[in-house]
């Protein structure tokens, strides 16, 4: 159970996260939840191809008996999946600013009914 | 109270699945065969002549997936310059 | 917003130009060492999240000019995909510049090494391109969101400090 401890967290940050969509009222609340299941994404990522006792896939000073080397692909992908996860939070905010100026609040509730 | 318990049986039922899906998941550490990235760590310095096999995966063997990522990224400068421009500008 | 105490923008002055310095060598290292264009991209777009939190909004936008950093973001776009149309002969994102013995082009020992800046073809060139797209489209999200923070202030009105 121990072994597969990286997992738990995982879920854990994943339950964590997606609580926070469905419950928080709050917008800023919601993009940092969303931040959250990001996170638990790119983590399930890279645990998925990690190996044990592998090193970092960089052949520069890397040491003789470092032969075993950890999976590389999820972790380009996971490169790719964290800029994506920035330029979404930027927009986030960005949108969360803009319904701020226009409302006057960040919460869901006001935000529902339509204005003009 | 009735949408608090539409979301304990949609949690239910996710978490079902995703926990079934976690039944054939291996275990930390001990991935499957993986001959594509066995491919890339053997294969990228003599190929793509870079020490780096994540940079030379991002840049050389799926560099039309940074494509998009830049993309992406364009898009999302674009989309706060529009939030935020100010009235008078065009 | 408001600019921060002079202790917060005299320590804010000195280390954006450590940030930067540092976010320059991700970049251009990023084929030998652990980092790319993004990561080092992120960290120079740091240097520009310093200036502005320490000394405001208004006086950044002084300071600098908007137009320059579109011209970064078109600059690193345009090149990176011409370094991948340039391939076309054989396959897009073909790397016909390693092992060419021009630009990056020199071979790479295999196995350990301690590795060489002029190696591995348009992978140096397209972390330079995507470090330079990544520093301006970074730098642009936070001045325009900055200029988003009090659109409604009178534009004359002058920024006090703590220390004021």
């Amino acid at each position: 159970m121990t072994g597969n401890f990286p997992y738990l967290v995982v879920g854990i940050l994943f339950v964590m996260g997606f609580i926070g969509i469905v419950f928080e009222k709050n917008l800023m609340k919601i993009a940092i939840a969303v931040s959250v299941v990001e996170a638990a994404t790119n983590l399930f990522i890279i645990t998925l191809g990690y190996r044990s006792g592998g090193s970092i896939p960089v052949w520069t000073m890397a040491g003789s008996g470092s032969s075993r080397m950890v999976l590389p692909t999820p972790q380009a992908l996971t490169l790719t999946a964290i800029v994506i996860g920035l330029a979404t939070t930027a927009l986030m905010l960005s949108f969360a600013m803009s319904i701020y100026r226009h409302y006057g609040s960040l919460d869901v509730r006001d935000v529902r009914r339509l204005r003009g | 109270m009735k949408a608090r318990i539409l979301f304990l049986v949609s949690i239910l039922v996710v978490g079902g699945l995703l926990w079934s899906g976690l039944q054939a998941v291996h275990p930390f550490g001990e991935p499957n065969a993986a001959p594509m990235d066995d491919y890339f760590i053997a294969n990228a310095q003599s190929e793509a002549a870079a020490n780096n096999v994540v940079t030379s995966i991002v840049f050389d063997y799926r560099g039309f997936d940074t494509l998009g990522e830049g993309a992406v990224l364009f898009t999302a400068v674009i989309s706060v310059a529009a939030l935020f421009r100010k009235r008078g500008q065009h | 917003m408001n600019p921060l105490s002079v202790v917060a923008r005299t320590v804010c002055n000195l280390f954006a130009w450590f940030l930067a310095v540092f976010g320059i060598y991700v970049i251009v290292h990023g084929h030998l060492t652990p980092g790319g264009g993004f990561q080092g991209g992120a960290v120079v777009a740091t240097f520009m999240a310093f200036l502005l939190v320490a000394h405001g909004g208004r006086k950044m936008q002084s300071w600098v000019r908007k137009e320059l950093f579109t011209l970064m973001e078109c600059i690193g776009l345009t090149v990176f995909i011409s370094a991948g149309l340039l391939g076309m002969s054989n396959t897009f994102f073909f790397n016909f510049l390693a092992k060419a013995g021009g630009l990056f082009g020199s071979t790479v020992p295999l196995g350990p090494n301690p590795g060489a800046l002029n190696t591995s073809g348009t992978i140096a060139l397209m972390n330079l391109s995507v470090g330079l797209e990544v520093v301006g489209g970074l730098s642009m999200i936070l001045l325009y969101m900055f200029s988003g923070v009090h659109p409604e202030e009178p534009f004359g009105r002058e920024e006090t400090g703590h220390d004021r």
